[in-house]
């Protein structure tokens, strides 16, 4: 799987290269600022882009526009923004246009190896990675609400998870419950949250972002 | 000679016509109104009128003013000294007032101005349409006029020609029309005479400017105590927070890390304890850093300027919130984050105060002005006051030369509406 990685801090763009590379993706190109970036992602049709919010030269949200920039000229490649803080203006931004394939996550998601490379292989094929303190800012926002409130623990703890782009299986593994139970849970919060049933993963986080929306 | 010319010399005419019988009846009412309250306040009745008339005479002295401005292009500044913001109210405000007025110089030399306006001011503005309209006069002598007049025994006079005959006449025609070509000339000049004389009495003399000069010095130096004290603390708490929270977390990990090195071997499973712990204290000093930084300069705010922080700040409030803006650049990274924090503590404020369910923010610039409007539909009853959390954003916004008013009736619903002079780019 082919990546580019744009990122300015030399240290960071170093590590992320390496561990990349363990995990068999291949590096199309390392670059450290906006103009690079938009030449190397309209150039070498990567698989998918890891992309720095803050980048040269302007040094603000370079990153965060080209990447969306390149997601209007090319729909749905995929996206994912690293970022030193998590802002939910910046999270809609990245799924307003509902082709999915984008993520959106904390820089120090990158300690936990494993769930970093997974959110890199689910942004590829075209599912969601939100942060969850994007999740849960949103939810904590809404929990006052009905319906969200008619939700029990778990299945507000499913949602989050579900929000956060997992699939039913992966949810399960990290409840320690079986797939079935899930999906039980997720028919629940569905019918409770009034949202059609799809068994896309992406579609089910548009959704729950689309019903958080709402309530504005 | 282009019309454009004979135009504006007509509508000078016309403006010298009103200006003379504004001058005239303004000077005489308001003369004669403000004597009779300042004298009557040894009889206690003036004091509550001397500021009501002192007040509508500030006000024809103001439109005079614009007119000034607009008309001739004579700039005239307001002299007025500005009363104090915590005035009280009722009949002790009355007293305060007039108190106040009466020793405003600015009082007494409006009063000098009425009597030269009635008089100087009168006859300067009147020679403007006098100087058109006369020339009608003399050309209705010369279509015979004269002759009946001349006939019943009357020694017309045209200016300085004695007509008794045709002849004569025809002369005070000519003369008519020859001032009306001077009017054309002169008129706008006249204009800006009766202004220039009104500047030398209503505009601020030298030791007024001094004066006011003063009292802004006064206001720098205070406003510049309030900044260095308001960064002093804020240094304070960063230091602080920065001690207590990411550098001893860094501390304990390092300390983790020396443990788990010399427990790998001979205690593995203890070793993967401390470096769970050690990675979580990494985790929250990041965090603790992310706030701290949040609290210094929202990174939204250094990524997308004003407007997008605001709406950044809105999603995170627990009440529906909606947010317009109408900026069409960035303001100086000091004032936009003034303004920032003085939003964010406004809606700290509803959010803490006001058990409001809906808030409204409208941000915009017009005229070297950003203005500010947060409003919510709770229950009112805030107000400006020591101790408040609005005089902090007061002193806040002060350093910029920027203004807070609040609007909140017992039952709401609150307006606080901040301006701060900028331009934007």
């Amino acid at each position: 799987m082919r990546v580019v990685l744009a990122e300015d801090l030399f240290l960071l763009r170093d590590g992320l290269v390496r561990m990349l590379e363990a995990f068999d993706f291949e590096i199309a190109a390392a670059v450290e600022s906006g103009p690079e970036l938009t030449k190397a992602l309209a150039e070498l049709q990567p698989d998918v882009a890891v992309v720095d919010v803050r980048l040269p030269p302007s040094h603000t949200d370079e990153g965060l526009q080209c990447a969306l920039a390149a997601r209007r000229a090319k729909p749905g490649l995929p996206v994912l923004v690293l970022s030193q803080h998590v802002e939910q203006l910046y999270a809609r931004e990245l799924l307003a246009d509902g082709t999915g394939g984008v993520g959106y996550l904390l820089k120090d998601r990158v300690f936990d190896a494993a769930q970093f490379i997974d959110a890199v292989r689910r942004v590829a094929a075209g599912g969601t990675a939100m942060d969850p303190q994007v999740i849960q800012q949103l939810l904590s926002r809404r929990s006052a609400d009905q319906p969200l409130g008619a939700l029990t623990p778990r299945e507000r703890e499913v949602l989050e998870l579900m929000a956060q782009g997992r699939s039913n299986a992966a949810i399960a593994a990290q409840l320690v419950v079986t797939e079935r139970a899930i999906a039980k849970h997720t028919s629940n919060i569905f019918g409770k949250l009034d949202l059609p049933v799809s068994d896309d993963d992406n579609r089910r986080v548009l959704a729950v972002l689309a019903y958080l929306d709402q309530g504005r | 000679m282009g019309t454009s010319r004979v135009g504006g010399a007509v509508i000078a005419g016309a403006r010298g016509l009103y200006l003379a019988v504004v001058s005239l009846a303004g000077g005489i009412i308001f003369f004669v109104n403000a004597v009779l309250a300042i004298a009557f306040i040894p009889l206690g009745i003036g004091v509550l009128t001397t500021p009501l008339v002192l007040t509508y005479l500030r006000k024809y002295a103001n439109l005079r003013r614009v007119q000034a401005g607009e008309w001739s292009d004579v700039h005239i500044p307001i002299p007025y000294r500005p009363f104090p913001p915590n005035m009280r109210r009722g009949l002790m405000g009355q007293v305060d007032r007039c108190h106040l007025m009466l020793k405003d110089p600015a009082t007494w030399r409006d009063l000098q101005w009425l009597l030269v306006d009635m008089t100087a001011g009168f006859v300067v503005a009147i020679f403007a349409p006098a100087l058109l309209l006369y020339m009608l006069y003399g050309w209705v002598l010369a279509f015979g006029v004269w002759e009946p007049i001349y006939n019943a025994g009357g020694g017309e006079w045209y200016a300085f020609i004695h007509v008794t005959s045709q002849t004569d006449a025809n002369y005070a025609a000519a003369l008519g029309t020859a001032l009306f070509v001077l009017g054309i000339f002169v008129n706008p000049a006249l204009i800006r005479t009766h202004f220039r004389l009104a500047r030398t009495f209503i505009a601020p003399t030298t030791s007024m400017r001094e004066r006011e000069l003063a009292l802004r010095v006064d206001h720098l130096t205070e406003t510049r105590h309030d900044a260095v004290d308001t960064s002093a603390a804020e240094l304070r708490r960063i230091e602080r927070d920065l001690h207590d929270g990411a550098q001893a977390r860094l501390v304990a990990m390092g300390m983790d890390l020396g443990t788990i090195e010399a427990l790998v071997e001979s205690n593995p499973a203890k070793a993967k304890e401390l470096l769970a712990k050690a990675r979580q204290n990494s985790g929250e000093a990041l965090t603790e850093l992310r706030d701290l930084v949040r609290g210094i300069h929202p990174p939204v705010l250094a990524e997308r300027g004003l407007g997008d922080a605001v709406k950044a700040l809105a999603l995170r409030l627990p009440v529906s919130t909606e947010v317009d803006v109408e900026l069409r650049g960035r303001a100086e990274a000091p004032v936009e984050s003034a303004a920032y924090f003085a939003v964010s503590e406004s809606l700290t404020n509803v959010i803490k105060h006001a058990g409001a369910d809906r808030i409204w923010v409208d941000l915009h610039h017009s005229e070297g002005m950003l203005r500010i409007a947060v409003t919510d539909n709770g229950k009112g009853g805030a107000a400006l006051g020591t101790g408040s959390g609005l005089s902090g954003i007061e002193r806040r916004l002060g350093t910029f030369d920027g203004v807070l008013a609040v609007s909140s009736p017992v039952g709401g619903p609150t307006m606080v509406t901040m301006e701060i002079p900028c331009e934007l780019s």
